[in-house]
């Protein structure tokens, strides 16, 4: 087994500096928010993990593109990498949405249309795991794959469009709260962002590994078989 | 001994050919109209006891009931339509052939938008009927059109991968259905604007997210077809 | 009709992988104009592979591969229309009679002056009265008698046959050989596989045998005997350590 990468290493220590940092940062450098009080402290990872959501079902729709265009297996592996931590940060998102959503709208669910965005983001990428389990040879599942990650993420943009031109044809009772963020709130929301998107870039270089690793122990068993 | 050319038959003609293949072939056996014929009957039947629909709600609800009724009958069609090629190995037929494979997408999409115009041709007088409502405006089938369109165009690239699939007619649906949210969600709502007479600018936007995706769509399902087909 | 010297396919090095496993290891294989190669080896050996490869089918991981002129995978299009295919499967549509489906097919290959060909296949197939018929009520051998005529209405150069013999009775086979005898005399090059070998002796006039990955031993058909045939065969398929032994 190769050794685990000297900058991964160093990249798995500042992530996880980063994101106690992060944590400290939102507790005790963010000021408390007048109305909301203590629930809005969720407010910095909720969007964070929403971003970290976005930006993997970006990355795997462009990496089912290269793997469309070169044929290279890395390219599969990378984006099955990227759809599962897109799948986990969404989910994240969606309970720490629910968690303000809760004492703030008075309610766990609503249809919002980020929020219904986001769970309907989720359902694309839960059917693309159900296309992967479905194809048997290892090369069509991956072509296959890399067309859904591409179809899904571009109808993204479009559902989020409809599902906003749905709610402002019909008014919205509750609409999403716009609040002025102050300085030290934006530069705990930025610093946020940032370590999100470290914390992904390690996760993704974990998960890619492993895949690889995993192509291997296939490789090496099919060597013993034959 | 040498063959006539050694260029493609051109897009349009084998495009055509597979269009008649399909329509001839459905025509003789009925089997996928009368399925999805039947089918959409009973989603009519099963919403009017589920939702109730007495003429208060008929109102808001018709342009969503026709819509479900449309869509899931298409998902029966979409489904048949590319079995009927890969379980006799008449895919590997088509693909054998010196034309460009857009001619089979673009040939089973057309012959798959037929169906379900068909289909939809059928249901809208019997509705019309049976709840006494005129649903012969030319801005309802003009949503009906686009949103069809839109609803094919990535059905038929996604059934031609979930045929493939061990488990493929469960497969189809959840593949879909995710990705064609917006085309139900403009289509219902345009649709609804149409039918309740809503001005003109309150339906453009649906108009035009249809229009955007119905274009995005068939140009994406053009360009990776060939990847879901070639080995 | 020029005839040429090259080889109508010529296949040097090539490597199929299917996702890890190494199906085809470097398979060299050439067939010159008017051979009827057999291509003989067990199950799994990847001779469904290697046609589909030869069919512009499947794309080859390394290697070469030239049919009637042309490079494959970048010369598809001009291969496919100098290229019969007959499979085990017979790619034909039920619900469309005889002449539809060679209708069908030979609109998508630009076939000229088609409806005269389509009856000449018909006639040559021996199906020309049952033309009006669908498909679907047809028998096994007739079906693949239709599936025969799709292949070769474009009048291809390269005729690819794998295992057309599956499902067939005794009386259907012989029917099928007596049409694979005439198509090709008409100086086709026909790969074929079968593991027959007493069926596929009768038309053949080289055995290849596809073992390992590998093309592992030829013959002609004048070099070899009958009785030898299926010697010839097993040394071929067994693994080199148990031919020592």
């Amino acid at each position: 087994m190769p050794p685990k990468p000297k900058m991964l290493q160093v990249l798995d220590i500042v992530s996880i500096l980063l994101l106690a940092i992060a944590t400290l940062m939102v507790f005790l450098y963010a000021p408390m928010e007048r109305t909301m009080g203590m629930v809005q402290k969720v407010f910095y990872f909720h969007v964070s993990a929403n971003w970290i959501g976005m930006l993997a079902f970006f990355v795997a729709a462009v990496a089912g593109g290269v793997y469309l265009a070169k044929g290279n297996r890395f390219w599969d592996v990378l984006e099955v990498a990227a759809v599962e931590i897109g799948l986990a940060f969404s989910l994240i998102g969606i309970i720490t949405g629910s968690i303000w959503a809760r004492p703030i709208w008075n309610t766990w669910w609503t249809w919002d249309p980020r929020l219904v965005t986001v769970t309907v983001m989720e359902l694309i990428y839960v059917a693309y795991f159900m296309l992967r389990q479905g194809i048997e040879d290892p090369d069509r599942r991956a072509r296959y794959a890399a067309v859904y990650a591409i179809v899904g993420f571009l109808s993204v943009p479009l559902t989020f469009l409809s599902i906003r031109l749905y709610r402002s044809i019909h008014p919205v009772v509750i609409t999403s709260s716009s609040a002025q963020l102050s300085p030290k709130m934006f530069q705990t929301f930025m610093f946020s962002l940032f370590t999100f998107t470290v914390l992904f870039v390690d996760l993704l270089w974990h998960r890619v590994r492993l895949g690889e690793l995993t192509e291997r122990v296939e490789r090496l068993r099919m060597k013993l078989s034959e | 001994m040498t063959p006539a050319s050694n260029e493609r038959t051109s897009l349009w003609r084998a495009t055509r050919a597979v269009v008649w293949k399909d329509l001839t072939a459905e025509l003789r056996s009925r089997e996928l109209l009368s399925a999805m014929l039947v089918f959409a009957l009973l989603v009519i039947l099963t919403f009017n006891f589920a939702l109730d629909l007495d003429p208060k709600t008929r109102g808001s609800v018709t342009s969503g009931v026709l819509w479900v009724t449309f869509i899931f009958a298409g998902t029966l069609g979409l489904n048949r339509s590319m079995a009927v090629e890969k379980d006799r190995g008449c895919l590997d037929g088509l693909l054998l052939a010196p034309m460009d494979r857009s001619a089979i997408y673009f040939g089973k999409a057309v012959a798959n938008l037929a169906f379900m115009l068909i289909v939809e041709a059928v249901v809208l007088p019997l509705y019309s009927v049976l709840y006494n409502v005129n649903l012969f405006r030319p801005g309802l089938l003009l949503m009906i059109a686009l949103g069809s369109v839109g609803y094919v165009a990535v059905g038929t690239l996604l059934s031609s991968m979930a045929v493939q699939a061990r488990t493929r007619d469960m497969l189809l649906p959840i593949l879909l259905f995710p990705v064609t949210l917006p085309v139900l969600i403009a289509a219902v709502k345009g649709s609804a604007g149409f039918l309740s007479g809503l001005p003109m600018t309150d339906i453009q936007p649906w108009i035009n997210l249809l229009l955007v995706y119905d274009v995005i769509f068939i140009a994406v399902a053009f360009i990776v077809f060939d990847y879901v087909v070639e080995e | 009709m020029t005839e040429t010297q090259a080889p109508l396919i010529q296949v040097t090095g090539l490597v199929k992988r299917f996702g890890l496993k190494t199906v085809l290891r470097g398979v060299d294989f050439t067939a010159s104009r008017g051979e009827f190669v057999a291509l003989l080896g067990p199950n799994g050996a990847g001779k469904t592979t290697f046609l589909r490869i030869l069919a512009s089918l499947s794309r080859p991981n390394a290697g070469e591969v030239w049919v009637a002129g042309h490079r494959l995978p970048h010369q598809a299009a001009a291969v496919r229309r100098g290229l019969g295919v007959v499979s085990h499967q017979p790619l034909l549509y039920g619900d469309l009679t005889a002449e539809e489906n060679l209708r069908f097919f030979g609109r998508l290959y630009d076939v000229p002056a088609l409806e005269e060909r389509i009856a000449e296949m018909l006639r040559l197939v021996g199906l020309y009265r049952r033309r009006r018929d669908l498909v679907r009520t047809y028998s096994r051998g007739m079906q693949q008698r239709l599936a025969i005529a799709r292949a070769i209405l474009h009048d291809p150069e390269v005729l690819l046959l794998d295992e057309p013999y599956t499902g067939l009775d005794q009386d259907a086979s012989a029917m099928l050989d007596e049409v694979l005898q005439q198509v090709a005399s008409q100086g086709r090059t026909v790969v074929m596989t079968s593991h027959d070998l007493s069926r596929i002796a009768l038309l053949a006039s080289r055995f290849d045998v596809l073992a390992r990955g590998r093309i592992a031993a030829s013959v002609q058909r004048s070099e070899i005997a009958d009785t030898q045939l299926l010697d010839f065969y097993r040394s071929a398929v067994a693994a080199p350590a148990e031919v020592r032994a």
